[in-house]
């Protein structure tokens, strides 16, 4: 039988696995949206390919997280028959895609959070986990590599391209506290040593980002204001459509495959 | 201003041991951001260990117009192939 404590601990792994099963899904199939549609072919298949790894690390934590919950429920399940107020997302993964300038910034953002996390997940208590991070991590690294390379070159260049990414920092820079806002759920997994306290990261990451984002003669705006919510259920109107779109087919054709 | 990205050609090593081969051309602003375009075009099929990537316009190409002159006269000269040699087994494969 397992004990009280134990239980705790599972319950919010359970919500922790979605947190970063739902984040990866979302930005995974926003990034998607750009299959077709990318300002060069060269651009385009770079970003199937980012969306594809995120969407791969997504099964990853998904299916990790129905075998927790242990009510039957499969990486599928989880992702197209929840609705908006079941998924636990960050708020920054299900912002528009905008222009291209803007899902660059995103991906900045998103990636260095992404790869922080992965690094300290890898030293994680529980096998499994390490193991997931240690495989996504690779891809995050290359994905982070690519981003701040983008944002140095769009924000150092014309002024076009300068003004587009000051546009798209200062529209999601509100986005990015949710990452390191630390709730119940990071404390009980933090005191078992299965991951870190989000807040831990913060640190290093915002000297990353300042470091790219200075060679990108960009300016970080001056304000700590966070939205918060998607990592409890609390959506902006975008996840809705999004959802809508993703889940279609599934909703129409139950158990549908090809 | 021209607007659009120089051309390079891709070269991928397909494992450690083979040379590197041709396997496209695609477009991008530099080296390094055409390598970076060559590993999603051309690698993500699991394809190379390895990419070079060189201006297309730093290849000089022989005159397709010409090419009587330079291929054809080697057509007639079987000799020139080693196939009339006796390769002893210990060689192995060459």
């Amino acid at each position: 039988m397992i004990g009280a404590d134990d239980k705790i601990v599972n319950d919010a792994l359970f919500e922790w696995l979605l947190r970063r099963g739902d984040t990866a899904l979302v930005l995974g199939h926003r990034v998607s949206e750009w299959c077709g549609h990318g300002p060069v072919l060269e651009e385009d298949i770079a970003l199937a390919n980012i969306a594809l790894d995120l969407i791969g690390q997504a099964r990853m934590w998904l299916s990790f997280a129905g075998e927790l919950e242990g009510r039957g429920r499969g990486e599928n399940d989880l992702a197209y028959l929840r609705d908006a107020w079941d998924f636990r997302n960050l708020l920054l993964a299900e912002q528009p895609n905008g222009d291209f300038g803007k899902t660059v910034m995103r991906q900045f953002l998103f990636d260095v959070f992404n790869v922080l996390m992965l690094r300290a997940l890898e030293k994680s208590t529980d096998d499994r986990i390490a193991a997931i991070a240690a495989k996504a991590l690779k891809e995050a690294d290359y994905h982070l590599d690519r981003s701040a390379d983008l944002a140095i070159r769009l924000g150092d260049g014309t002024p076009e391209s300068h003004r587009r990414m000051q546009e798209a920092l200062d529209s999601l820079w509100s986005y990015t506290g949710e990452m390191f806002a630390a709730d119940a759920v990071d404390a009980a997994l933090a005191s078992a040593g299965i991951a870190p306290d989000p807040a831990s990261l913060q640190a290093e990451w915002r000297k990353i980002v300042d470091g790219v984002l200075t060679e990108a003669t960009l300016t970080v705006p001056d304000s700590d204001f966070a939205h918060t919510g998607g990592v409890t259920g609390r959506h902006s109107e975008h996840l809705g459509h999004l959802l809508a779109e993703m889940q279609f087919l599934q909703r129409a054709y139950p158990g549908a495959t090809w | 201003m021209k607007k659009e990205w120089p051309l390079w050609e891709v070269f991928i090593r397909g494992q450690h041991g083979l040379n590197h081969r041709h396997v496209g051309s695609l477009h991008a602003p530099d080296a390094e951001l055409a390598i970076k375009n060559a590993r999603d075009v051309y690698t993500r099929r699991k394809e190379g260990v390895s990419i070079w990537v060189v201006p297309s316009a730093q290849i000089t190409a022989s005159d397709p117009g010409a090419k009587d002159a330079l291929f054809e006269p080697s057509v007639d000269k079987i000799y020139r192939h080693p196939s009339f040699y006796d390769i002893p087994d210990e060689v192995g494969k060459m």
